[in-house]
């Protein structure tokens, strides 16, 4: 009987009555009284030497307030970067200024130059027009092995070339790597590409900043997945702000995938504009502008060999990338090619030497950061491929040679050689539940059946693992983190007895509402209804590192377990008192107290007053009121994993595919709300799918994004997923921390690409077409090249 | 993209030639030209409203002309901004040749460049726009060269088909018959 509240159960999302209802409270929903509207004016080439800007006939214009450009922001410091990655060599990489608005050239499409602010949104955009900008078009460098060849256009004029960094993991294993590469008995090497893409959260990102003069205090509401990493870049950073003058608040937000993590220069702006014009700034991104604004995801270049010995055991993997940074470093961009992914590169698997090299690059385009999954997609893509073209040409069951090197669950916890101990797993549990559910028996009868109808059936199988539930601070901390990624939560109850807890994670359509809520209900025994959620202002919630990284339910429902246990050893306290009896006999048990082995009990609602009229209270052991906080720090990573199996179609004629159906058996540890999990690899499966099949970044040689619409930029549909068959019964709980949970929010995207790529291989094989990889995203068109030549 | 294409005018080269440096010529010819001021030396300044798929913009700009090989050949450079509409460039290598009975071949190699929101918005019909754009540069050209009866014609080219050809045909016989007078 499945339980209907607490852990394990799954109760509806209530944040979904607002949410389906108009009735969300999102960044552009508001609106101050005063109001003004920023319009940003943005370079329209990809390289370029700004000569003049001549603003004067737009200021004359009805309703501008001001026309803002870099010359207004001399004394703010450039949006910063988050991480710091040391090079093979030991050098730091080469980090450039990044303005908030462009100093003497521009550097990719997108880049803003100019802004406009104006009593109404038209007028400010009429004015923008009337903005004189003269620019000299430069060379743009947008290939990214051409922007490090020898004579290249520089993206910065001060840096010594276009490489950010030269970067070898585990660089001591280098010459061992090539020598087992040397020596293998079988050596399978792909080169294939991780394409670029957009986000494309359904809320564009908006701003709104806000200024009170008598107090000196700024405020700023933002589309944002973290307002505490937002406060502490921009005020300390950016706009030399102190954390109690600045309030960030991040209220509903629809979507952010990773794209809203970063501190841009829109934030920025109306927060500095605001205190200059002694008015509110509002600034709504259109759909134009996030895709050359927002950061982008993915874009790898990779040559990957996988060496085995005569046995097939993996003996050494090694892999040379390009990654793009685009022009400029994003927050956290120059760790996601290596920290999140070069320490994927075991995968599930027992490969003694790996060797990981990665060049990042500055291009003139768009900059790049983490997008759901964040390296661990791209590890897992090239990996993933790679196994199935040895399979291949071994002529083995690429199932069996995964099978044949998965870490064995007596291995566990699991040193890998690229620096990361998995805790737990059973990848062979998960490879069987997926074969299971995707009836990979019955396969041969389907695909002979759609032969039949002149159809090429293919059956795709990856197995994944990522690293989430980030991170451990002191060992970030080494890597080159510039901040801790713990979490808090401070849990207040109320003397009625209602709870509210303020946790550090932001909810932004993960449903943390509904979950955490379930895991307080469940530890205390109140219904869920007493108890609410409450994320996404930095002048409630202490402290928080935000929600990305699969981090919240591991990270932040620890936090708030933790807090929640020491409210419950003090209400104990007081119980003890109210009932006269030891405080080691207390019980607690469906929101009562009780002395053990007796029938007195005092209900939760008698222990809360208490704490707040505490006329019978241990006034000399505790203080009155009930309101803990904690701040928790993880042990490791959580290490989720699991097995994706994809069945599609092809169509000889067209190249067409159809996506029959797509199996996901997940290891998520504990899981708090299986509808919510289930949702959460839902999300991440079509995003993964899209970019399997469908999305793409297309930059013209220019640097021009010609991929810079709805029109062009494919964005998967409901009608093109097929039908997803979500499992997660196979659990090994996580090992170190209090809820055993890991994270489900990146897996689908991470493990589905390399299961439907691998299909399509699969499909077209079986049909006699010796191909050996289509990079993404397979559209019709590749596969049709890829099977005629 | 990149274009190439070619036509006779009836007109001897002199008189071709002379057209191509005439800001009236230029202005009459460039689609959607508002104004068009300048000479051949200095360069022209162009105002020039067009509508790229969903984006119509007004663009600023100018038109320079170089690479002159007198009475041969010289290269037609354009470049207008839209504002917020972004950019577009293109530029025209035209050649011009003895065609037959008196006339003059004109060849020519068009590139052209969309940049912003023209760009991201409009690529997929980018190569369609600009042949769409030198066809009707070139084809008001030979019209404008040809005689005043082409330039109403072509006014009313999408309406009446036949009588446009029809007309060209006439057109184009009296200035062959012209041109040899001249001779």
């Amino acid at each position: 009987m499945p339980k209907d509240s607490g852990i394990g159960a799954s109760p509806k999302r209530r944040e979904d009555i607002r949410f389906l209802t108009g009735t969300g409270n999102y960044t552009d929903d508001i609106n101050i009284n005063g109001q003004t509207y920023a319009w940003f004016i943005r370079s329209d080439v990809a390289h370029g030497t700004i000569n003049s800007i001549d603003a004067s006939a737009a200021e004359a214009m009805e309703g501008v307030l001001k026309v803002f450009t870099s010359a207004d922001f001399a004394e703010a410091g450039g949006i910063p970067c988050g991480w710091e990655v040391t090079d093979r060599h030991g050098q730091p990489m080469q980090e450039p200024k990044h303005p908030i608005l462009a100093e003497g050239k521009v550097r990719h499409v997108g880049d803003p130059i100019a802004v406009v602010v104006a009593e109404t949104l038209e007028q400010a955009r009429d004015a923008a027009e009337a903005v004189e900008i003269d620019i000299d078009e430069l060379e743009a460098v947008i290939d990214m092995k051409a922007a490090v060849a020898e004579g290249a256009t520089k993206v910065h004029d001060d840096l010594t070339s276009n490489l950010c960094y030269d970067w070898g993991f585990v660089e001591e294993n280098r010459e061992a790597v090539d020598e087992a590469i040397k020596s293998a008995a079988h050596v399978t090497t792909l080169e294939l590409v991780n394409n670029r893409v957009v986000a494309n959260p359904m809320e564009p990102r908006v701003a709104v900043g806000d200024y009170n003069r008598a107090g000196d205090e700024h405020t700023l509401y933002t589309t944002s997945q973290n307002p505490h990493v937002i406060r502490l870049l921009m005020g300390a950073f950016v706009l030399s702000i102190p954390e109690h003058k600045l309030r960030v608040v991040a209220p509903d937000v629809g979507g952010g995938f990773g794209a809203k993590i970063y501190h841009y220069a829109e934030e920025a702006f109306v927060t500095y504009a605001a205190k200059v014009l002694n008015r509110p700034v509002k600034w709504t991104s259109s759909r134009s502008e996030a895709f050359i604004s927002d950061a982008h995801g993915r874009d790898h270049v990779t040559k990957i060999e996988l060496a085995m010995d005569e046995n097939h055991k993996f003996t050494a993997v090694r892999t040379d990338t390009y990654a793009n940074m685009g022009a400029y470093l994003s927050t956290f961009a120059p760790s996601v090619p290596t920290w999140l992914h070069g320490t994927l590169m075991a995968g599930n698997y027992i490969t003694p030497l790996i060797y990981v090299n990665v060049k990042a690059v500055f291009t003139n385009t768009v900059p790049v950061d983490a997008y759901r999954g964040a390296g661990r997609p791209e590890a897992t893509f090239q990996l993933e491929r790679v196994i199935d073209k040895a399979a291949r040409e071994l002529g083995m069951d690429p199932v069996e040679l995964r099978r044949k090197n998965f870490i064995q669950p007596d291995q566990f916890p699991y040193d890998t050689p690229v620096a990361v101990t998995y805790d737990t797993g059973n990848y062979d549990a998960t490879m069987d539940k997926a074969l299971e559910v995707a009836d990979y028996a019955g396969f041969e009868a389907r695909r002979a059946e759609s032969e039949a109808r002149g159809k090429l059936r293919g059956i795709g199988v990856a197995h994944y693992i990522e690293a989430c539930g980030i991170a451990p601070s002191n060992l970030v901390g080494q890597l080159g983190a510039r901040a801790g990624l713990y979490e808090s939560a401070t849990v207040r109850v109320n003397a009625t007895g209602s709870i509210s807890v303020f946790t550090g994670s932001h909810s932004h359509g993960q449903g943390h509402e509904t979950t955490f809520a379930q895991v307080v209900s469940e530890m205390i025994g109140v219904d869920a209804s007493q108890i609410d959620i409450v994320h996404g202002d930095t002048s409630k919630v202490p402290m928080g590192m935000g929600t990305y990284g699969s981090r919240s339910i591991a990270v932040g429902g620890s936090a708030m377990v933790r807090a929640t246990e020491k409210i419950i050893n003090k209400a104990k306290k007081i119980a003890a008192h109210l009932m006269e009896a030891s405080e080691a006999d207390i019980e607690l048990k469906d929101g009562a107290f009780s002395v053990a082995g007796t029938d007195k009990s005092v209900a939760w609602g008698d222990v809360t007053l208490a704490a707040y009229v505490p006329h019978n209270y241990p006034l000399e052991d505790i203080e009155p009121g009930l309101e803990e906080s904690a701040f928790y720090d993880p042990a490791n990573f959580t290490y989720p994993s699991g097995a994706y199996i994809c069945e599609l179609e092809v169509d000889p004629e067209t190249g067409v595919i159809d996506m029959l159906n797509f199996t996901a058996a997940d290891d998520f540890g504990n899981v708090i709300n299986p509808m919510i999990v289930e949702g959460q690899v839902h999300g991440g499966l079509a995003q993964g799918i899209g970019q399997a099949l469908m999305e793409a970044c297309i930059y013209d040689e220019n640097g021009q994004l010609l991929s810079g619409s709805f029109m062009d930029y494919t964005m998967p549909r409901a009608d093109d997923m097929p039908m997803m068959n979500v499992d997660h019964s196979c659990q090994t709980p996580c090992t170190h921390n209090p809820l055993g949970v890991k994270g489900c929010g990146e897996a689908g995207a991470i493990g589905s690409p390399p299961a439907v790529v691998n299909a399509v291989i699969d499909a077209l094989h079986r049909a006699g077409h010796k191909v050996e990889h289509i990079d993404m995203p397979v559209s019709p068109a590749r596969v049709w090249k890829a099977m005629h030549g | 993209m990149q274009l190439s294409d070619s036509r006779e005018i009836a007109a001897p080269r002199p008189e071709v030639w002379a057209n191509l440096l005439s800001a009236e010529t230029l202005k009459g010819c460039v689609p959607g030209c508002q104004e068009m001021t300048g000479s051949a030396a200095e360069g022209f300044e162009a105002v020039v409203v067009q509508k790229v798929g969903p984006v119509k913009a007004t663009f600023k700009g100018a038109v320079t002309i170089s690479d002159v090989v007198d009475g041969e050949s010289l290269t037609l450079t354009g470049e207008g901004k839209g504002g917020a509409a972004g950019f577009a460039k293109g530029g025209a290598k035209v050649k011009l040749s003895d065609g037959d009975n008196g006339a003059t071949r004109l060849e020519y190699d068009v590139e052209a460049k969309v940049g912003g929101k023209l760009a991201q918005l409009g690529s997929r019909i980018i190569d369609g726009f600009a042949k769409k754009m030198a066809d009707q540069f070139f084809e008001r050209f030979q019209q404008s060269v040809e005689g005043p009866v082409e330039e109403t014609v072509a006014e009313r080219d999408e309406s009446s088909q036949d009588g446009d050809g029809e007309a060209k045909k006439k057109g184009w016989l009296g200035r062959v018959l012209g041109s040899k007078k001249d001779k």
